[in-house]
């Protein structure tokens, strides 16, 4: 695979990963091979889903792409550029609360302009119009503790919107929030996608969530993470997640998790059998 | 979705189980709150001081070796008598002149006070000034980490004659002697401090374009203020234990030195009452800076409130 130098395909997409691989602490005992051999074009807006059993690798794929890790093989771009740092283009939502507790909502959404010396006035400009699109502008005064967990993780979308970010990373964003709340927060992803026209790269290991949000599926093996195969939802939106189409998906999903499932469970079981 | 409130009444969860007449009396304190905390205060002192004095009562405790409080805070002024000694000695005035024996408790309180509060506040500052480089500067850490973690069990008592050493005597080697006790443990736990902030925290700074220097000040820095504020209060205490050693190998005058003189003129009440008097100024200055803790993290949820509950 020739990665080096210029990049050899359309600068236009959003994310571009070619063999990329991650392995921790490498090159010592505990060396752990985390994912590998990953091939991935995002393009311009796409919603991509990240699919797969606990510890398969998605969420290193996604700090990756981020640029808060390195890579340890292969290469990433995004916009034709090389990751080797994180930038504001590319925004990362976690699963646990990630406010500064000791900000208010408004100072937390406009964090990202304050690190850029902007003005107070500006900054509440920009933080009033974020939060207005995420429906939270009345609670601009308040404290995260003050939230429900529902809002805080709204309060940090508008956060990484106020960036005005190219690409949006969510690590198992809404895994915290109880089952109502999470129907809600995926209607309110999908409307807030619409209107910032950013690709989401969204990781889970839930198939409703998947069914419910992904233009594509990338579905993952484990140990090392590799990308088993990708499925394409061409559903219209908004999904009635009821039909028989959306039934097939998730048995779809559903058999292709389960392999992976069984495999990590029997490698588990040979590794407390041997030690 | 609502914005969740955040103040509850406990009264109304534990009502049901407990009598009538008792919820109603709880409700009622709580409007007043700083008046049942002092009066919890009290109740907890005078239990102590009555249990003393319970076994004075029963011929237990000898008034000649534990004298109890009514007999150690019966003669203040007798007791005074023997604070600032020293500044009587040195402009030469007799036992009967110069301040009452009240002014001199509080001269002597406030010297202690002033060597404790200035050897915590240097501590503080070069501690966290040399932790927060440790961690920024590898080269720093490799340097200066493995002397501060060697020099950190030494006990202050085997720095007293360094200190006498270097400085004599005065105040200088009483604050010497704080600093230096506190200094090393600070510097480590201002390291482990900066070692938990929530991983989360920083990256979401990182992906802001925030450099490493901003990192370290918007985001690091507020982030162990709670720790550090409680290593503060921690500290605070062993200053004031310090302090006395420092104080009772001839540094002039202060508690120390009043404990010693107690010490090698066999005066029981006098100990007991130097006690009184650095317990009740630790006391207070433990009060305040939880109060300042509170002003200062107004963000920290009230987390004993939440373990009363269980």
């Amino acid at each position: 695979m020739s990665s080096e130098g210029a990049p050899h395909f359309s600068s236009r997409d959003a994310v571009v990963c070619r063999g990329v691989g991650k392995t921790w602490a490498a090159g010592t005992k505990r060396a752990h091979n985390a994912l590998t051999d990953i091939d991935l074009d995002v393009a311009p807006g796409e919603f991509v889903v990240f699919l797969g059993p606990s510890g398969c690798g998605k969420s290193t794929l996604l700090y990756l792409i981020a640029g808060l890790e390195d890579a340890t093989e292969g290469q990433l771009w995004s916009f034709g550029d090389l990751v080797e740092t994180p930038s504001p283009q590319r925004s990362l939502i976690f699963q646990e609360t990630s406010l500064f507790p000791w900000l208010t909502v408004w100072e937390n959404v406009s964090f990202g302009l304050s690190i850029r010396g902007a003005s107070k006035e500006e900054r509440r400009t920009v933080a009033a119009e974020a939060l207005q699109r995420v429906g939270l502008k009345a609670a601009m005064d308040k404290r995260p503790d003050e939230l429900s967990g529902g809002m805080r993780q709204r309060v940090a979308v508008a956060r990484a919107l106020a960036m005005r970010p190219k690409v949006l990373l969510m690590d198992e964003p809404f895994a915290a929030l109880d089952v109502q709340t999470r129907a809600r927060m995926q209607d309110f992803l999908l409307d807030v996608w619409r209107d910032s026209g950013a690709s989401v790269l969204f990781v889970t290991h839930h198939i409703d969530e998947a069914v419910a949000l992904a233009d594509r599926v990338v579905v993952f093996t484990s140990r090392p993470g590799r990308i088993k195969t990708i499925v394409p939802i061409d559903m219209p939106r908004p999904r009635n997640l009821f039909s028989r189409e959306a039934e097939a998906l998730r048995i779809q999903l559903t058999d292709l998790l389960r392999d992976e499932v069984d495999r990590a469970f029997a490698e588990q079981e040979a590794l407390t059998a041997t030690a | 979705m609502a914005v969740v409130t955040r103040d509850s009444t406990p009264g109304a969860a534990a009502g049901a189980s407990r009598p009538a007449a008792a919820s109603r009396l709880m409700a009622s304190m709580a409007g007043l709150d700083w008046l049942a905390k002092i009066w919890w205060t009290c109740l907890s002192i005078s239990l102590f001081a009555g249990l003393w004095e319970l076994c004075w009562a029963l011929g237990w405790a000898d008034e000649k070796l534990l004298p109890p409080p009514h007999i150690f805070l019966s003669n203040i002024a007798e007791q005074g008598r023997y604070f600032n000694t020293a500044t009587r000695w040195q402009v030469g005035q007799s036992m009967t002149e110069g301040p009452s024996a009240f002014e001199s408790v509080l001269i002597t309180g406030a010297a202690t006070t002033a060597r404790v509060f200035v050897g915590l506040i240097l501590a503080s500052v070069l501690a966290i000034g040399v932790g927060v480089l440790v961690r920024y500067y590898r080269f720093f850490d490799r340097l200066v980490l493995p002397t501060i973690t060697l020099l950190s069990p030494v006990s202050p008592i085997a720095w007293l004659p360094v200190a006498i050493f270097l400085f004599g005597i005065g105040n200088a080697p009483a604050i010497f002697m704080v600093v230096v006790a506190l200094f090393f443990h600070m510097v480590l736990a201002t390291i482990n401090q900066i070692d938990t902030v929530n991983t989360n925290l920083i990256n979401v700074a990182r992906t802001m374009g925030a450099s490493k220097a901003q990192i370290y000040a918007r985001v690091i820095v507020p982030a162990i203020l709670p720790g550090m504020l409680q290593v503060l209060r921690m500290n605070l205490f062993g200053a004031w234990m310090v302090v006395l050693v420092a104080e009772s190998t001839g540094v002039g005058y202060g508690m120390g030195q009043v404990i010693m003189l107690a010490r090698n003129t066999f005066n029981p009440s006098l100990v007991f009452f130097t006690i009184a008097v650095i317990g009740l100024l630790g006391f207070t200055f433990d009060w305040l800076l939880r109060l300042a803790q509170r002003r200062i993290l107004y963000w920290l949820p009230d987390t004993a409130e939440r373990l009363r509950v269980l």
